[in-house]
């Protein structure tokens, strides 16, 4: 186990390293590089030359691969060119926003997923299952961003069911501890902080959860199919086991061995998805981050530290799901 | 006894006799005949070919040009209204005075070409570095999967907005080629694979214990047996082409061309801005990439039942 996991960590490091010197060259291969991105076409000679030389731009290559591989490791990621910041402590404010948005779509993706999948592989070729099918297609086919824009123009605009955007209503005076609102207002017994927070979380989720939440149905589905197909099913029924006993431990805890896998690789669909989710809702996460770093003037410190922390997060997700499975499955002992 | 031999050799002559005739039936007219049986891939071909008719005859079908601005539809424009539904445009007006059937038409023709020209392109290259692994094995192998994984290390639409983001500027083809490049990962993966199953499987080692030439083995006998599963995820591929290129303008990564007349543009840019006035301008084209993705979904699932040698009969 100790081995399987040092040596998969040291495979995460290497293609981590690989992913950021693919950035870091590919910044510098630009037609006139990042000076030249930053400042327009209208800065003068001066500016031009003094921000190279802030940057570090006039020493050789070499010297500024090792400056930057030095900087990385060291998790220093130099200033935000908007803001003047430092990256981390940018990065630091919003990840709790998106922390806090993604576990809260994960938990509508599994939450619901799992028992629509469940139901519509038991009802397989009725209603309840073509219904389920088609809406699932549906849901992988449709832009989020769009469906974010019709939620909330129903439930925000027509109907004032929920709040439009952001993430607290202003004026609500909330203390900080972990920075997932939710989650401080239980702690600080603020409960009214915290069903405010909730109340501004439900269509961002929703929103945010729509294609995991499509995935884990069709894979529930046909993975429950697969296993009450089997013989073991047919023997626990054959022998006389309680309808219950064999749903719960036989099909259900075969059957979800393949969504497991499948929730890791939704992490990436989640990342995806909060960017786009962010920008629709005004949410102030990663994810506005990246909107905001990428529009007009690029800010590439910030942009280079979130690719590193999106694959730190989807690489290490996927690690932790791998391993799982030996706890889960007897038959994989790594 | 003799009876017994005689409905023998019955038999033998009747199963020769057919094998003589059908010759077995071919891989592709197997296939083609049990696609032709599967609902699902009928109901997304037909959505498809709806779709392709109307993007290729745009200019006959269109009313306009879908880059005229109409003097009767700019003049009724303003900051909170545009012009719905008149006589001449059944549509009413997009935010420029433009007639919005025609843009909506054209945009078929524009959503398509990026959809097809992403994906080939994504295809082919993946194709290439996964055929190359595959066939040559050994340190090759182990680059080129290093660098997959490299690529892979990234969600998908996180790694097209790094690409067009860290690109200079933004055009078309930056659109096309970023959405490409994400795809080329996983076709790379999935002919390596289906290669590398191949190489110990009794058809290649006969042709290898015949003295057959590499290269024509890998041309002739493992490329086309890898085919339906590259085909079925270039099918797949397509719909979420045309989702990533429509969230790319969403986040201002998009064309910066204000003609370009393409469903993902319009939505992303137009339809999202001015939502609260003209919510058309977002539901048409949102619906129009709904159908064209499910089309493409639909046809792949089908595709992907109906070609697996499972259910070959």
């Amino acid at each position: 186990m100790l081995k399987v996991v040092s040596r998969r960590l040291i495979q995460l490091f290497i293609t981590l390293l690989a992913l950021m010197t693919l950035i870091f060259f590919w910044l510098r291969s630009l037609p006139g590089g990042p000076v030249d991105a930053l400042l327009g076409e209208r800065a003068t000679p001066e500016t031009r030359e003094r921000l190279i030389r802030a940057l570090g731009y006039d020493e050789p290559i070499w010297v500024q691969y090792g400056h930057f591989l030095k900087n990385v490791v060291t998790g220093n990621f130099g200033n935000s060119i908007r803001t003047g910041e430092p990256v981390m402590d940018v990065i630091g404010r919003s990840f709790p926003a998106t922390v806090e948005l993604a576990v809260a779509a994960m938990i509508i993706a599994i939450g619901l997923g799992v028992p629509l999948g469940y139901l519509a592989a038991r009802h397989r070729g009725r209603a309840l299952d073509n219904a389920t099918i088609i809406l699932t297609l549906v849901g992988i086919s449709i832009p989020i961003f769009f469906l974010g824009y019709l939620l909330k123009d129903w439930l925000t605009q027509s109907v004032h069911v929920f709040p439009p955007s952001g993430r607290i209503s202003t004026g609500m005076d909330n203390t900080d501890v972990t920075g997932l609102f939710v989650l401080d207002g239980l702690l600080t017994r603020e409960f009214d902080a915290s069903a405010d927070a909730l109340w501004h979380l439900v269509l961002p989720a929703f929103t945010l959860a729509t294609i995991p939440l499509a995935i884990i149905i069709r894979i529930t589905r046909a993975s429950v199919l697969d296993v009450l197909d089997a013989d073991y099913i047919r023997t626990a029924e054959a022998k006389g086991l309680r309808n219950p006993t064999v749903r719960k431990r036989h099909v259900l805890r075969n059957a979800l061995l393949p969504v497991v896998t499948i929730i890791g690789l939704q992490t990436g669909a989640l990342l995806a998805g909060a960017v786009l989710t962010e920008k629709v809702y005004n949410w102030g996460g990663l994810g506005t981050l990246i909107t905001d770093s990428i529009s007009g003037s690029r800010d590439y410190p910030v942009l280079q530290a979130l690719i590193l922390l999106a694959a730190v997060v989807f690489i290490v997700v996927n690690l932790v799901v791998d391993l799982s499975y030996a706890v889960i499955d007897p038959r994989v002992r790594v | 006894m003799n009876k017994l031999a005689e409905h023998k050799r019955q038999r033998i002559d009747e199963l020769t006799a057919r094998t003589a005739e059908g010759g077995g039936v071919s891989l592709f007219r197997d296939a083609g005949r049990r696609l032709l049986r599967n609902p699902t891939a009928i109901v997304g071909a037909t959505i498809i070919l709806l779709f392709l008719v109307i993007a290729i005859f745009a200019p006959l079908v269109a009313p306009h040009d879908p880059v005229q601005r109409f003097p009767e539809l700019t003049k009724d424009l303003t900051v909170d209204t545009i012009p719905g539904p008149t006589a001449g445009h059944p549509f009413g007006s997009d935010p420029l005075g433009r007639d919005f059937m025609s843009r909506m038409i054209y945009g078929a023709r524009q959503t398509m070409f990026v959809g097809v020209l992403a994906t080939t392109i994504g295809l082919l290259l993946g194709v290439l570095l996964g055929g190359v692994a595959g066939a040559a094995g050994g340190w090759i192998d182990v680059v080129i999967m290093r660098f997959t994984d490299v690529m892979l290390a990234l969600p998908s639409l996180l790694l097209a907005i790094t690409l067009v983001a860290l690109a200079s500027q933004s055009t078309q083809w930056t659109v096309i080629m970023a959405v490409a490049i994400v795809n080329v990962p996983i076709f790379a993966r999935l002919l390596r694979g289906s290669m590398l199953a191949q190489r110990e499987s009794d058809h290649v080692l006969a042709a290898r214990a015949l003295g057959v030439k590499r290269r024509h083995i890998v041309t002739r006998h493992m490329l086309p047996n890898s085919l339906t599963a590259v085909i079925v995820q270039a099918t797949l591929t397509f719909a979420v082409a045309i989702l990533d290129a429509a969230a790319l303008s969403f986040l201002g990564l998009g064309d910066p061309d204000i003609n370009r007349a393409e469903w993902g543009l319009m939505l992303g840019v137009d339809g999202v801005r001015y939502f609260e006035v003209r919510p058309e301008l977002a539901y048409f084209p949102a619906l129009a990439i709904i159908l064209v993705a499910l089309g493409f979904t639909l046809l792949g699932e089908g595709m992907r039942e109906a070609l697996d040698p499972k259910n070959r009969r």
